[in-house]
């Protein structure tokens, strides 16, 4: 969300890229030879462990995007507890009052990892951009360095938790 | 042969969800499910945190609207206190709100939806976004984005950031407005105010038309309505108390006090979501289906209060014939809401209390229970908190806007998909509709859960 306070930057980065995977665009598949992806969010269940393999194979630059993705944050803290299988009791047994019952369906419903990873202890990324979010402005800054073709630089105004 | 099929991601919503649309064995639709797919635990971990970190913690459930987690969580922390918050302090809360409404909203219209009004259903579903939107008609994306942009930049003066600002605290907020901040919101003020005129203008005209059928096939069922309005019976985001209505426009409960949720409000589990189920719990399981959000605020209300948003909800209860039943409404409620909300900024911002340094109430932990309340955008938000003599919590319970509405989102989807796939052909446009029942109701489902997504570029 913090992406789209780019604001009216974001005419300039369409003029500049093709956007061809996005929870705000209707691709469902991930596609092959992408260049950059940020990817946000720590990896808490399978599907996440999946698709964060198959974005690592199918992208040149990775970036881990976020408090989530670099240090696991907020989801991390389910951590502190012995396994997943604490949160949903509590959540689905003990709270629900009309078939109370913890979620199970194969396939569909995606089933928890018992450890919340940061994004890099689960594939291999090449830059960290912290922040919860990364604010508009920065976001821009490291998106102008990429798309020159060099480094981003992480100095001490660029890197900020929380 | 009976076949299920499995649309995987939903997409263009906030979070992560899946449609399974099965299909008997001449093709048919029997039946639809919505299953959110993610799922983090805030009721379990949040255990032993400290209750004025609740606003911080709740915050993260979600980048669109934490503004709502925000003011539920300090309005259980005053709760706890024991203290009436200072004037001043409320209404900076309620500038806030209005700013975050305004702001998911426009996200949702434009960012999210008007590419299926504007572009077509079965237009090219790499170029069906935002940046198609931008292409396609440019002036109508950017003013959209400057719609946003006010809403993000008000909550950005009152609380020093955009997304998740530390601001609201039990007893009140951390700092007032001053007259440089006053005098922007004043200046973009009417812009915003022409944005919005004009995309009600457009997307009436649309509703006469192209998007004629989309009123009767996009969820169009009776169910109950609830929502917070205020004492005198006017649209309420804030304070007020709940109103529960039927699909006839009779007034099922009046006056309900969030303390007692847990006596009308149940939730149910399936083992194939995420997101929990609840009811209104006089008529049990499923029957009690109700709906929340911007369409049931219309519904329930007596008058915004405010004269464009009042003269737009007459016509929208004339374009409705009385209460609104149609899920597709939830997007011309929405335009009304932002309208209502730019015309109620326009009123609190010459109010001088937004100056006031009066803005925090300090007490220590009174009470050891409470439950708070708000109107997020997305409908009814309640957290509710048992903490120690501390303060540190003990246990937590949320109920989530978005999961009010899960009853009437899988039967939404189940509508649309019974209507448009026949003979198992399930052609792109199709599945495209069905998603688009699901965005009528704007979910959040971070709101429920929250992990992974993903923003790739080129
Ligand atoms: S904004 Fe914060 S909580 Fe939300 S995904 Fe980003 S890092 Fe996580």
């Amino acid at each position: 969300m913090s992406f789209l306070d780019l604001d009216e930057w974001l005419f300039d980065l369409a003029a500049a890229v093709d956007v061809v995977y996005s929870p705000i665009a209707d691709v469902k598949i991930y596609p092959e030879n992408v260049d950059i992806c940020l990817v946000e969010g720590a990896v808490a269940n399978e599907e996440n462990l999946e698709i964060a393999k198959i974005v690592r194979k199918n992208t040149k630059t990775v970036v881990s995007f976020g408090d989530c993705a670099v240090t696991a944050n907020v989801p991390g803290m389910r951590n502190m507890l012995d396994s997943s299988g604490t949160v949903l009791e509590r959540s689905y047994l003990e709270l629900g009052d009309t078939t109370p019952q913890l979620p199970y369906e194969p396939g569909i419903v995606p089933e928890l990892l018992d450890r919340v990873l940061p994004l890099h202890q689960a594939i291999e990324v090449d830059y960290f951009m912290p922040g919860c979010p990364p604010d508009a402005p920065r976001i821009k800054a490291f998106i102008e360095a990429l798309l020159a073709g060099h480094a981003p630089e992480l100095v001490r105004e660029t890197i900020k938790f929380g | 042969m009976s076949q299920t099929v499995v649309i995987d991601p939903v997409t263009r919503i906030e979070g992560h969800a899946k449609i399974s649309i099965f299909l008997d064995d001449v093709g048919e639709v029997s039946n639809a499910r919505f299953h959110v797919v993610e799922y983090r635990g805030f009721e379990k971990f949040c255990e032993g945190r400290p209750m004025w970190e609740m606003a911080g913690i709740t915050a993260r459930i979600c980048g669109i609207c934490p503004v709502s987690h925000l003011l539920a969580a300090a309005k259980t922390g005053d709760k706890i206190l024991g203290v009436n918050i200072p004037i001043a302090a409320e209404k900076l809360r309620r500038l806030m709100n209005l700013a975050q409404i305004t702001q998911s909203h426009a996200l949702s219209f434009f960012h999210l939806s008007s590419p299926d009004f504007l572009l077509g259903w079965d237009s090219d579903p790499a170029k069906r976004n935002v940046f198609g939107l931008m292409e396609a008609d440019k002036e109508l994306a950017r003013g959209g984005i400057r719609l946003r942009q006010f809403g993000q930049t008000i909550i950005e003066l009152l609380g020093a950031k955009k997304i998740h600002a530390a601001w609201t605290v039990p007893g009140g907020v951390r700092s007032p407005l001053t007259e440089e901040k006053i005098a922007w919101i004043r200046d973009r003020l009417p812009e915003s105010m022409e944005t919005i005129e004009n995309a009600l203008a457009l997307f009436k005209k649309l509703l006469l038309d192209e998007l004629k059928d989309e009123i009767e096939i996009f969820g169009k069922f009776p169910s109950l309505f609830m929502g917070l309005v205020a004492d005198n019976g006017d649209w309420e985001h804030y304070g007020g108390a709940i109103r529960v209505k039927d699909s006839e426009g009779n007034i099922v409960a009046d006056k309900l006090s969030e303390d007692n949720y847990q006596d009308f409000i149940g939730e149910a589990v399936e083992p194939w979501s995420y997101l929990k189920f609840p009811y209104y719990k006089p008529l049990g399981y499923e029957k009690g289906m109700y709906r929340v959000g911007p369409l049931a605020r219309l519904n329930i209300c007596d008058r915004f209060g405010t004269p464009k948003a009042d003269a737009e909800l007459a016509e929208f209860r004339d374009r409705a014939g009385g209460m609104a039943t149609s899920s597709f409404f939830y997007h011309y409620a929405r335009l009304i809401e932002i309208l209502a909300c730019l015309e109620k900024i326009g009123d609190l911002i010459d109010d001088p209390d937004l100056l006031s340094s009066r803005i925090r109430a300090k007490a220590g932990v009174n009470n050891l229970e409470a439950v708070g309340v708000s109107e997020a955008p997305r409908g009814t938000l309640f957290h509710h908190y048992n903490v120690d003599e501390n303060g540190l919590i003990e246990k937590v319970n949320l109920i989530i806007a978005t999961g009010n509405n899960n009853l009437a989102m899988n039967k939404t989807v189940t509508q649309i998909a019974q209507n448009y796939i026949h003979n198992g052909d399930v052609s792109e446009g199709f599945f495209n509709r069905v998603e688009a029942g699901i965005r009528n109701f704007d979910p959040c489902l971070s709101c429920s859960t929250h992990a992974i997504g993903q923003m790739p570029w080129w």
